[in-house]
């Protein structure tokens, strides 16, 4: 029973992390249709930032104030850059701006390679590593922060996205383009802040991992696709769908790993998302009527 | 008959390559070349024609080449059958994929083909009884001359260009389009669209099949990292086709060429050019900056990824006119004027 | 038993009912207008009747044989064509690449589909822009288009889903002549329609709906004359 509920706590921890990365992406695919395939990588930006700043001294928590703000800018700048301009290419393929990410993603991860090698960095606190225990469960202290703080980012973005002007006419946004332009929203401006969001939510995401994980360059991959997992697990452009979507992959994840073992961790994952593309009404059936 | 005539040159050169080039360095490559065109046009005509963008053909080439490898070290069967049987093993595995995928719309077909594609990466990597896990699968090669392998390459280039082309000039073709532009009007006019996605998906399958085989027996080695590899094989499908030009016959072949001439033009730090220059003047900041060059040639394949889609959409075949235009500068003559 | 027949079609979606109860029978050789505000069900209707999606109850059957629930290219084989009211070039292909793509659902080579095209090109009058991209067509040529793609699937019943929204008055005419020509050569036309010049004209019976449920059925002119359609249509410009 123990192994069980260690198994269910450390998932469901572990789930708000997800959850966080699951939410800049399924703001991003909501909101623009936008398929970010270098979300792993931003991400993984970010932990490399948590990184310099370390050897610096700089505790991996402080970097959210810096790493945040510079993802941002970084996905202003994608946005505005090489995304927005394909709107108006016309092409037999529509699936350019998927592409197009591969690349991003692709001149992310070998610029980080390329200042960073491709060793395994590590970033070290003293109060990050440890556990505290609830009965017999044993609790990380860096995952349980990352679940406070993911479940707070989450919660901001919901009121954000449902109480502010700026989150409203982001909505308006996702739900029709013209429609939105013609009641003078700017649009243009409010897809390129929302790629902004979902970068500096993804680099908190990045900022909370750090500690409990090793960073390197390729590690953007298999991030997306969790990310992606969860973004339509929970449904486009849902926030608590996010939540929801994270603490499945989490919990899953979790137990694959406990009851089949460490490497079917990402079958688990791939699984689940093609369980999901077969059978989900909410996620699958929003699919297919793009 | 000018339409044949860039093709049938093409051909009479590759036929006599060998016999004029010796050097098994540029057989390789040209070797490699071959296979990007079966490659890069069987995925053509899934995405190009049919408009199913597909992110994870490296699981058909992958399929294939451990068909091949597979029936080697298991039945003790000569992977020569693998050449056979990879392509229809590929259409086999293409089936399911299909109905996963083909519900899907538009972009979400190609992220569940990209999951597909891992998938299977991860399931190669995991069945360690069936395809020897991380190990991976190795073979002797019944050759030990590039020249064997090179004209089998051809041949399989040339018959998979062929029989496409012939498929998309009749009804085939015409209903791959047809499902690409508008699938609800297709179907008012007649179209299965399930079965023809199908059909198209299969001879795509098929042909990167045949290819993962013929790689098996060329190489002698493969393992699930290499032969499944999203960003060598699936997305390099992808940009031999864009670069080339979507939707025409030969802008695979095109951009097959250009993708392996660009991927050895950076792993080779310009041809050798920095090595070169280093020596000769004796400095060596020129030969880091070469070392860096060589390493950065993913680096500089994710800038082209990038460039190719903000200006070249539609391939050197597709913006023919526009390349004339702007590099070239050839103007057409002004109407009236 | 009638030529065509569509018997308490009704569909919902959701929680709203587009099609209630809707019957009538159309006649071999007959043109059949379908009449009603906008909303009212019309295309609806005829997307039932084509295979786009199925009816949630109720039966549609076409010379004896039931074909609702039936996918759309089984039911254009069976020889229903149809047009769609937001028109649906195959833009990047040529006018009659179009066409052909139409005609190989009657003829196998690409020889016989090639002739096949060209004479409902001709028939339709488009061959003046037959090499042109569909994507490059004006609204009249699309509309057209739509027809003509319809035709090279040789339909015995025909759908026209107002074909002539969007056309200026010598486009009309031309467009209502087309109409006229495809009658005579045999297909059973059922054509949805806002424009009352139009339907009122070539029309020989109509039927007309009204959120969905049936209001008026007869000649136009008894239509035209019934107080349900009259008030439905708020200011009709035909009494």
């Amino acid at each position: 029973m123990d192994v069980f509920l260690q198994t269910l706590v450390a998932g469901i921890l572990k789930g708000g992390l997800y959850a966080l990365i699951g939410i800049g992406m399924t703001l991003i695919m909501g909101v623009m249709g936008i398929i970010n395939l270098a979300h792993g990588q931003l991400m993984m930006l970010a932990m490399y930032v948590t990184f310099v700043l370390n050897t610096m001294g700089v505790d991996p928590y402080l970097s959210l104030f810096v790493a945040m703000p510079l993802l941002f800018l970084l996905g202003v700048v994608i946005q505005k850059f090489l995304l927005n301009p394909l709107i108006k290419v016309e092409t037999i393929l529509p699936e350019n701006q998927v592409l197009m990410t591969v690349g991003i993603g692709m001149v992310l991860t070998e610029l980080a390679r390329f200042a960073f090698s491709s060793d395994y960095k590590y970033i070290t606190t003293d109060y990050a590593n440890q556990t505290f225990y609830l009965g017999n469960i044993s609790f990380s202290v860096a995952l349980t922060i990352a679940f406070v703080v993911a479940l707070t980012f989450t919660a901001a973005m919901f009121w954000f996205l449902l109480k502010t002007d700026l989150g409203r006419s982001i909505r308006a946004t996702a739900q029709d383009k013209d429609a939105a332009t013609l009641m003078g929203v700017n649009t243009g401006r409010i897809t390129v802040v929302t790629f902004g969001l979902g970068s500096a939510l993804v680099a908190a995401a990045g900022c909370l991992l750090a500690p409990v994980y090793y960073i390197f360059p390729d590690l953007g991959g298999p991030f997306t696709a969790k990310a992606f997992i969860i973004t339509i697990l929970g449904g486009l452009g849902s926030t608590v769908g996010a939540i929801f979507g994270g603490v499945t992959l989490g919990l899953a994840e979790s137990m694959g790993a406990t009851y089949f073992g460490m490497e079917y961790e990402d079958i688990v994952g791939l699984t689940i998302f093609i369980l999901v593309l077969l059978f989900l009404p909410g996620g699958f059936k929003r699919l297919t009527k793009v | 008959m000018k339409k044949n005539l860039y093709p049938l040159v093409l051909l009479a050169v590759l036929a006599l390559l060998p016999l004029a080039v010796k050097s098994n360095y540029f057989l390789h490559l040209m070797i490699l070349f071959l296979l990007w065109v079966v490659i890069g046009s069987s995925w053509n005509v899934l995405a190009g024609f049919t408009g199913q963008v597909s992110f994870g053909h490296a699981a058909f080439f992958g399929v294939g080449a451990y068909t091949a490898g597979i029936l080697f070290q298991h039945l003790q069967v000569s992977p020569w059958w693998g050449m056979a049987l990879g392509g229809v093993v590929a259409m086999l595995i293409g089936l399911p994929f299909g109905a996963i995928c083909f519900p899907l719309r538009g972009a979400y077909f190609a992220l569940a083909s990209l999951a597909l594609g891992e998938g299977i990466r991860h399931v190669a990597t995991i069945a360690e009884g069936f395809t020897g896990g991380m190990m991976g699968i190795m073979i002797m090669p019944t050759f030990i001359s590039k020249v064997p392998y090179y004209y089998i390459a051809l041949a399989l280039a040339i018959l998979s260009v062929l029989s496409i082309r012939l498929i998309i000039g009749a009804k085939p073709g015409y209903y791959f389009v047809s499902i690409r532009e508008d699938q609800d009007a297709a179907a008012s006019l007649g179209i299965n669209t399930t079965l023809y996605k199908n059909v198209s998906l299969s001879i795509s399958a098929f042909w990167t099949g045949m290819a993962g085989a013929l790689y098996m027996n060329y190489m002698g080695f493969i393992d699930p990292h290499v032969v499944f590899s999203l960003h060598d094989y699936s997305v390099m499908a992808i940009l031999v086709a864009i670069v080339g030009g979507v939707g025409t016959i030969y802008g695979p072949t095109v951009g097959a060429f250009i993708m392996v001439a660009f991927q050895e033009f950076f792993r080779t730090g310009f041809f050798g050019l920095f090595e070169y220059l280093g020596h000769k003047t004796g400095s060596s900041v020129i030969s880091t900056v070469g070392e860096a060059v060589q390493h950065a040639h993913v680096l500089g394949f994710g800038i082209l990824v990038i460039v190719v889609i903000l200006y070249l959409p539609n391939g050197v075949v597709g913006d023919w006119e526009k390349i004339k235009r702007n590099v070239f500068r050839i103007t057409p003559a002004k109407e009236g004027v | 038993m009638a030529y065509f027949r569509v018997e308490n079609l009704v569909k919902k979606f959701g929680g709203l009912t587009a099609v209630n109860e809707v019957t009538f029978d159309v006649e071999k050789g007959e043109i059949f207008g379908l009449i009603g505000p906008n909303g009212s069900g019309k295309t609806t209707t005829f997307n039932m009747i084509s295979g786009v999606y199925p009816p949630t109850s109720g039966t549609v059957v076409y010379r004896d044989r039931e074909i609702q629930g039936m996918k759309s290219h089984k039911i254009c084989h069976l020889g229903v064509g149809r047009t769609f009211q937001v028109v649906k070039p195959l833009g990047r292909m040529t006018v009659l690449d179009n066409v052909i793509a139409a005609s190989f659902s009657r003829v196998n080579s690409m020889r016989e589909a090639r002739s096949h095209a060209l004479k409902t090109v001709e028939f339709c009058g488009l061959s003046a822009v037959q090499g042109v991209l569909a994507k490059s067509l004006p609204i009249a040529g699309r509309k057209r288009l739509e027809i003509a793609r319809a035709m090279a699937t040789r339909p015995d019943l025909l759908l026209l889903d107002e074909t002539a929204a969007g056309l200026n008055p010598s486009e009309l005419v031309e467009a209502i002549e087309l109409i006229k020509k495809i009658r005579e050569n045999g297909t059973t036309i059922i054509i949805i329609e806002h424009i009352m010049h139009v339907i009122m004209t070539i029309s020989d019976r109509i039927h007309a709906i009204n959120f969905g449920t049936t209001i008026a059925e007869g000649t136009p002119k008894e239509v035209a004359a019934n107080q349900a359609v009259i008030e439905a249509y708020l200011g009709t410009d035909y009494a």
